[in-house]
């Protein structure tokens, strides 16, 4: 017997419609930013000649590589914290200081990015640290291993506790039943956790305005003080690149969580 | 017969056509063992010796502290009472990985990113077993359970039998001392369950493995167990053989839980020899033999099976002779059900109590059946009769 | 002792380091914003007072304290263009919150009730943009909304309206971004809750009687109220703090409180001002991020 469809009328209306809220705007910023024409809205043909704007634009560049390089180390760092946070509080029970731990790993999740910024800045200062690409690393770290922290926990939370049990059961300690049941099947996730964590921090305008120093500014800030001023094409242009750039950067890892999980155990680390 | 693991068992010998312990030294001792969760009392002082070679079922409802009783067994919970005597040594306290002892998941728990092959071979590879002798032990455990040419694949790319099978064989790859197994068939449709239960067996003796099987499922425990210890709150109530358990009951709570029961409360009127009569309320006056250790005079409960009611249109002769009595009770037909092999009578006792009778279905056309409402009468002897405290 | 107390000796240990690192960056940074909230500006490297230099010995740093005030929070509370600034924040927060759940849920919904091999591509498909930078999602919508933009053309070109509207700048202009930006938030918990949902239950209701706007309002938006909960909260709490969208969007002659706090940071270089808005921001926020913390908390360690 086949079950009848669910799916009312209004049920299809309504997801077509949002789906297209969402994907048109930056379908059309796509498609112009290979106008020919200045007028950023007056069609004149297909063109390249915003993106070789883009690539004779020194202080462009600088801005795009200094985000690369805060996005890949920040990441990095965040994933390494975050999915420890995530095993402490998914398989660390109780322990002395873990509502306090788990407070302040969701409250970054939704707190205004201009407390966060302030806050951190206010810490920079009061150090004494030179304010740079280390600053804004730091800053972006603190902000994504809450995310990377979220999306490995409610994994670890999903995961069958009973395989844990199996691999002691076969004659592995703790630390090794994790290390070689636990955490290849987390690895998507991880992953995943990575990708989220890339993306914001290459994403992020308010927290970096406020933690960079002079002479280093990112990609957003760029951008931000560029679109003030007005429309430009050449900005079309970068947001395609940042947006043909995150969708590689989701295949790979999407890619690698594919292989990772149809390779045997000698893809575990152990 | 060579052997990589350090903690070979007595069944790895069994196996290898050696002696098992000496007769009447318990494998496994549990001592006075109890585990609280909260104010749970999950585990309540349960004390019992498992035998080398024998097919045990913890038998009981859900709740009943059979699963945490295996799970203390396994490692996975440390009793907060009790021993857990291993030969001589005491690992009511030692980690999981420290014990001889597998467990076979009651959702089998395969690892979902690796093959059969590597799924066996994990507890082998954790044993620091030599490579070639890790693929001689997988390739025999894999032929064992039958699974030859799925080396590869991965556990979701089995049907529910196989899993079970590739469960079952990895449990058994690191020859364990003791094989513990969850509702190891409780996730099989029935057809594959009946047919897994004979495997189960077969393995278990060929092994001469020693299975601690946790069920609750009466027949299953029945069929494949050599004893069954049956478990409520936390207490066993009883442990014997599948017929002791069936025959004689120790408790009214026992009979009542392992298959169909009639139960008639009453008070001994009378000793004869070692036959007892008692007053009852529901089924008058009854002859029943006495229980291997007497008992007092005072309240108790009669249990007897319903296979073992007879009925007739007409009573039985009855001599109030001794050997040849008969307990006679009048009734109606109330209610028939019937169920292939056998058809249950509800009969409706003049008293108003009910008695339920099954009667085998011996021939095909039952020209002869009763109907609803006809006038019939029940008989079984006293040897037919269990007598339970009340 | 039980397996999951066997695993959780060494798991605490990888509390650690992430510990560490959230109390040093992330708990200690408030103490900072805390005390220069209460200090002065002044034309100084950095830009207030007092500083404390633990090196310059006990009295100083008694008087230091002593200089403390809270003059900043005074002025905060008085002047018009603060109050302002935070009511108009609270405002639009929930004028939007509202506009994401009345667009979210019927898109939510639609979703749930895909087969449920399309569920995971429409899920995919409202995620992608989210990965898409912010940025990069207001400067499309400038894109469309500018004067001689997409929107006003084809509204021209249908003759709906006679000459260009002014988009950019207005309030419909920041709505649209928020939304635009903050649905994908909305969506994903609603979307987690009513696909869980056991479909037997609105059939049962039908079976029993009720016509489907019934079935929906007494069984299946009751039922969905903790994904509610979760999309008003996750979207409610930034938008408060939003500057972003409500810079680039909306108009300047009333700004949010965001835009006010950047404004006395990097304009005005009045540090203890900003940091005042924030520790004020930070308490109106409070008990929205409490009960954010609790749900999440429920929903990350169920069955424990």
């Amino acid at each position: 017997m086949r079950k009848v469809s669910r799916l009312s009328r209004f049920n299809v209306a309504s997801l077509a419609l949002g789906l297209a809220f969402l994907y048109l705007p930056i379908l059309i910023l796509v498609i112009y930013s290979f106008n020919a024409s200045r007028l950023v809205t007056v069609w004149g043909g297909w063109s390249l000649r915003w993106y070789h704007e883009f690539f004779n634009d020194r202080a462009m560049i600088e801005a795009a590589w200094m985000s690369f390089r805060v996005a890949v180390s920040s990441a990095t760092i965040a994933t390494l914290l975050g999915t420890l946070a995530a095993v402490a509080l998914s398989r660390g029970e109780r322990f002395r200081g873990r509502t306090l731990f788990s407070g302040m790993l969701y409250a970054p999740l939704v707190m205004p990015e201009v407390i966060t910024g302030l806050s951190l800045l206010l810490l920079f200062v009061a150090l004494n640290a030179e304010r740079g690409f280390w600053t804004v690393t730091i800053a972006h770290t603190t902000l994504t291993m809450c995310f990377v922290a979220v999306v490995v926990q409610s994994r670890l939370g999903s995961l069958d506790r009973s395989l844990e049990e199996a691999a002691m059961d076969l004659g592995c300690d703790p630390v090794r039943a994790f290390l070689s049941v636990t955490l290849p099947l987390i690895a998507p996730a991880i992953v995943a956790g990575w990708m989220l964590a890339f993306t914001l921090s290459l994403d992020d305008l308010v927290i970096a305005s406020f933690t960079t120093g002079p002479g280093s500014a990112t990609l957003p800030i760029r951008i931000y003080s560029e679109v003030r001023l007005g429309v430009k094409p050449e900005i079309n242009a970068i947001c395609t690149l940042v947006i043909a750039l995150i969708a590689v950067v989701i295949v790979i890892a999407s890619l690698a969580s594919k292989l990772s999980s149809s390779q045997g155990e000698s893809a575990a680390p152990l | 017969m060579t052997d990589e693991l350090p903690r070979t068992g007595a069944a790895a010998d069994a196996a290898g056509g050696d002696a098992l312990p000496a007769a009447g030294q318990p494998l496994l001792r549990i001592e006075g063992v109890a585990k609280t969760f909260g104010t749970f009392r999950a585990v309540d002082g349960v004390s019992l010796d498992i035998k080398a070679g024998e097919f045990l079922a913890l038998l009981g409802p859900s709740g009943c502290g059979k699963t945490t009783l295996l799970r203390m067994l396994a490692g996975f919970e440390a009793p907060d009472e009790g021993r857990i005597l291993l030969g001589d040594k005491d690992i009511a306290q030692a980690l999981p990985h420290e014990r001889p002892i597998n467990m076979m998941f009651q959702n089998y728990a395969l690892f979902p990113h690796l093959s059969v092959r590597d799924n066996i071979a994990f507890g082998l590879k954790r044993a620091g077993m030599a490579r070639a002798d890790i693929a001689a032990r997988v390739a025999e455990m894999v032929a064992l359970v039958k699974l030859e040419g799925l080396e590869k694949r991965r556990p979701d790319q089995l049907s529910g039998g196989q899993r079970q099978r590739v469960a079952l064989a990895r449990a058994l790859a690191r020859r364990p001392q003791l094989l513990l197994l969850d509702e190891p068939l409780a996730a099989l449709d029935k057809k594959l369950r009946e047919n897994t239960q004979g495997e189960l067996m077969e393995l278990q003796r060929r092994l001469g493995m020693t299975f601690i099987v946790v069920t609750h499922d009466q027949e299953e425990a029945m069929t494949m167990a050599s004893r069954i210890g049956v478990m409520n709150a936390g207490r066993l109530a009883q442990v014997a053989s599948p017929r002791e358990l069936y025959e004689a009951p120790r408790s009214r709570w026992i009979a009542e839980f392992v298959g169909d029961v009639n139960v008639f409360d009453g008070e001994t009127r009378l000793r004869d020899g070692h036959r007892l009569v008692i007053g009852t309320r529901d089924a008058g006056t009854l002859v029943v033999a006495e229980p291997r250790e007497p008992v007092g005079a005072g309240k108790f409960s009669i249990a007897i099976r319903p296979e073992k009611i007879k009925l007739s249109r007409r009573a039985p002769v009855s001599e109030v002779g001794r050997e040849t009595t008969i307990n006679i009770i009048d009734g109606v037909i109330a209610d028939i059900c019937y169920l292939g092999g056998t058809t249950t009578y509800k009969v409706k006792l003049d008293t108003g109590g009910i008695v339920r009778a099954s009667v085998a279905n011996s021939a095909r056309l039952d020209v002869d059946a009763y109907s609803v409402g006809q006038q019939i009468v029940a008989w079984f002897t006293p040897d037919d009769c269990v007598v339970l405290p009340s | 002792m039980s397996s999951r107390r066997i695993f959780a000796r060494p798991a605490r240990f990888a509390a650690i380091a992430p510990y560490v690192w959230m109390a040093l960056f992330f708990l200690v940074p408030f103490a900072f914003v805390l005390k220069i909230s209460l200090s002065q500006t002044a034309i100084a490297q950095p830009p207030y007072e007092p500083v404390f230099d633990l090196t310059a010995g006990w009295d100083a740093l008694r008087a230091a304290f002593a200089a403390l005030s809270i003059d900043n929070f005074k002025l905060l509370v008085s002047d018009d263009i603060y109050v302002f600034a935070y009511v108009r924040s609270l405002t639009v927060a929930l004028t939007a919150t509202a506009l994401l759940l009345l667009i979210g849920y019927p898109i939510a919904y639609g979703m749930a009730r895909l087969p449920k091999s399309w569920q995971a591509v429409a899920m995919v498909l409202v995620i992608v943009p989210f990965w898409t930078s912010f940025l990069i999602r207001i400067y499309a919508w400038i894109n469309i909304l500018q004067h001689d933009g997409l929107l006003n053309q084809i509204l021209l070109a249908l003759h709906l309206v006679g000459q260009p509207v002014v988009w950019l700048s207005t309030d419909s202009a920041m709505y649209i971004g928020i939304v635009y930006s903050y649905l994908p938030f909305m969506i994903l918990p609603l979307y987690a809750t009513l696909a869980k949902m056991e479909p037997a239950l609105e059939e049962a209701a039908g079976d029993l009687g009720a016509p489907p706007w019934q079935v929906f309002w007494l069984v299946t938006f009751p039922l969905s109220l903790p994904g509610v909960g979760a999309g008003v909260l996750l979207c409610f709490i930034p938008i408060v703090g939003e500057f972003v969208i409500p810079d680039l969007l909306a108009g300047s002659n009333s700004l949010m409180i965001g835009q006010t706090l950047w404004l006395e940071f990097f304009t005005n270089k009045d540090w203890p001002v900003a940091s005042a808005a924030a520790i004020v921001l930070l308490l109106v926020l409070l008990v929205p991020l409490l009960l954010y913390e609790r749900l999440q908390k429920r929903q990350l360690e169920q069955g424990r």
